[in-house]
């Protein structure tokens, strides 16, 4: 079957499946909008909060970074699931414990302040919308790939398509739908990486292909892959560190600290039925995105790889790269999205890649074989969504990985616009300026707080300060600067007081925007950066990335320094918190 | 109301435990993975550099077993104290 038929085939079967369990589910009361029925079973709740964090950044654009970065890739795998330690062991049991809806109750009530509220609320906005950002440009590259549109109608399809998603339906919805969605997408990374690791070194289970040999050699895949990319002037692809020691050791902590603090996986450890669940549910969690993580390094290297063969097929440079004519349909059809092209700066008419950086090998290359600089630039969001048609897969494993990528991105998003609409109608309208206004009212705030979301993410989406996952690496740096702290002071320092929590946060929330800004323009408006973006300009070379784990430094120092110049925390609070530490008790959440 | 004497002892025994389980943490990626990469790239696990296998693969593995093993511990600790839920 033609592969454009099977796309929407495929395509068209897993939205059917969503919209109908959205459907089926729809969310009637608002407690079912926000946190579902209580009861849901941890491995359920596991799965769906896997679907709910693993957004376009993983699915999309995490191994496509890795292909790239090599070794240094590992932050962002370190990073995204080393946080779920933090999760399980400082925070869910006790927020589970304390029974309510959201992150800013919890603020609220343990910080015994409306203000508090409010700087949550800030914080929470700032954090999310920077994600959606990155998630509606995942969106949109992979419409405007499957649609053959640019990438400019590629986000507009993205957006009607998230805003009848997510506007549909509520938590309850979301909870069912992201377990289906989980399936999807999960059997859309695994299945092309099990071929592609079949293909290239007869290994089942891509984690263990990688580290095997080539099929019909006994050179490692590892050991060819820098070879291939050390003949064409890149770093060795297993030490290759991108970042550099301090700066991979500060991102990894950010992506970490970030993950325990992001609003919309914490609101997941609400809905277990008790503590022990709450605990559990973020192992099952971290089990089911590690089915993910561990396969994304053979996906990112197998794709490299993949690649370089494909321009190179001689594997060596010596002998005459790709005719430009004979490119295969897959380069063609990522051509018209915009996100692959070629220059012919030599006229030879023949494809080069190579790493005109690296001077010595640029003017070896251009003296030897009149190479006249690097000929093909590769979006790197785009690696996954073309791994199986440089592999030469079969159409409908094409088609399965585009439905998986939509899947990651609109469960993400949809979770994310639920926490952003729920953030806007029940802690700010509700809760503080307008406490009597009816449910009706409540939702419907919170409808038009989704769509105002969709739209500002879709018109910052369209020029993102850099690939999605990137952009979501400064969502967690916001979240860890400006939440973490204040929630795991919240239960493990009695003392911490009001005044306290509300300054770190400030604090540590607009120390890291603003040095995120200051380099990657303010609010990634390109053109408003004061520095260009580079380590020679970074204040002691911390990159904007990493700037998170420093924030979250800033937040702990100054909460304290504050704590002691101010009165300390009542009696009552003091007790409150010795009653979240012991799981015993805890009711089912309740509402105010 | 301070905390009564099991009480105390209940959340030192927990916080021991967390320390242990962050220490585990920060040691295979942190550790293995970053800062002691490049010494155990010396040594391979088939075509993998440890350093990169630990940064790539293992720190991964090892959350997993580290979260489960804290609900094992925990839970155990919780009747030990008589704190756990019905």
């Amino acid at each position: 079957m033609e592969l454009q038929t099977m796309i929407w085939l495929i395509v068209g079967a897993s939205f059917a499946l969503y919209f109908g369990i959205a459907i089926w589910s729809r969310a009637g009361s608002t407690s079912e909008f926000y946190v579902a029925s209580k009861g849901v079973h941890p491995v359920a709740n596991g799965m769906a909060t896997a679907a709910d964090w693993m957004s376009a950044a993983s699915f999309i654009s995490m191994a496509g970074m890795i292909a790239f970065m090599g070794y240094s890739g590992g932050a962002f795998l370190m990073g995204w699931t080393g946080g779920y330690v933090l999760l399980a062991l400082l925070l869910a049991p006790y927020l589970r414990k304390f029974g309510k809806f959201t992150v800013p109750d919890f603020i609220a009530d343990r910080y015994y302040a409306q203000s508090a509220r409010v700087v949550a609320i800030i914080s929470l906005l700032v954090i999310s919308i920077t994600y959606i950002v990155g998630q509606m440009t995942g969106v949109a590259i992979v419409f405007s790939r499957f649609l053959e549109l640019d990438l400019f109608w590629g986000m507009v399809v993205g957006m009607a398509v998230v805003f009848s998603y997510t506007v549909l339906g509520g938590m309850k919805g979301i909870t069912y739908t992201q377990i289906a969605q989980y399936v999807v997408l999960i059997f859309a990374y695994t299945v092309p990486a099990v071929f592609i690791s079949l293909q290239l070194t007869g290994w089942i289970f891509p984690q263990i292909g990688l580290g095997a040999t080539m099929t019909g050699s006994d050179m490692y895949m590892l050991q060819k892959l820098d070879q291939v990319l050390v003949d064409i002037g890149f770093t060795e692809y297993t030490i290759n560190n991108n970042f550099g020691t301090l700066n991979m050791f500060l991102l990894t902590m950010a992506l970490m600290v970030g993950t325990a603090g992001l609003p919309h996986v914490i609101v997941r450890f609400f809905t277990v039925p008790n503590v022990r669940d709450a605990r559990k549910s973020a192992g099952w969690a971290l089990v089911f995105i590690a089915i993910l993580y561990t396969t994304a390094p053979a996906v990112g290297a197998m794709a490299m790889f993949n690649l370089i063969k494909t321009i190179h097929p001689a594997e060596t440079i010596a002998e005459d790269t790709l005719l430009y004519e004979d490119r295969p349909q897959w380069m063609r059809n990522w051509e018209t999205t915009g996100l692959l092209t070629f220059n012919d700066k030599n006229e030879d008419g023949r494809i080069q890649f190579y790493n005109d950086g690296n001077r010595e090998f640029a003017a070896m290359a251009e003296e030897q074989y009149g190479w006249k600089g690097n000929e093909l630039t590769v979006n790197r969001d785009i690696m996954v969504l073309a791994s199986p048609e440089i592999a030469n897969l079969p159409n409908w494993v094409i088609a399965l990985v585009a439905a998986g990528g939509i899947a990651a991105a609109l469960s993400t998003a949809a979770g994310l616009l639920l926490v952003i609409s729920s953030s806007i109608s029940h802690d700010l309208l509700k809760g503080i300026i307008a406490p009597k206004i009816s449910e009706k009212t409540e939702l419907l705030a919170g409808r038009i707080a989704m769509s105002a979301a969709i739209l500002l993410a879709g018109y910052l989406g369209l020029n993102p300060p850099g690939f999605a996952a990137q952009v979501v690496a400064l969502a967690f740096g916001l979240a860890a600067s400006s939440l973490f702290p204040a929630l795991m002071m919240g239960i493990f320092f009695k003392q911490m007081n009001k005044e306290g929590a509300i300054a770190g946060m400030l604090a540590g929330l607009f120390a890291t925007l603003a040095y995120i800004f200051i380099y990657m323009g303010f609010l990634f408006i390109p053109g408003t950066n004061l520095f260009p973006n580079n380590a020679d300009y970074w204040l002691f070379g911390i990159s904007p990335l990493g700037f998170g784990t420093i924030g979250a430094v800033i937040n702990v120092v100054v909460a304290l320094l504050v704590m002691k110049m101010t009165k300390p925390t009542p009696a009552h609070i003091q007790d409150m918190v010795e009653n979240i530490r012991v799981p015993r008790g805890a009711g089912k959440a309740v509402d105010h | 109301m301070q905390p009564t004497g099991s009480a105390a002892e209940y959340w030192k025994a927990n916080v021991r435990l967390l320390v242990g389980c962050l220490i585990v943490w920060f040691v295979v990626s942190f550790g293995f993975g970053i800062l002691l990469a490049d010494v155990l790239n010396h040594i391979h696990l088939g075509g993998y550099p440890l350093g990169f296998w630990f940064a790539q693969q293992g720190s991964i593995y090892a959350f997993i077993a580290l979260i489960f093993f804290y609900v094992w511990k925990m839970n155990k600790i919780d009747k030990q104290f008589d704190v756990h839920e019905d």
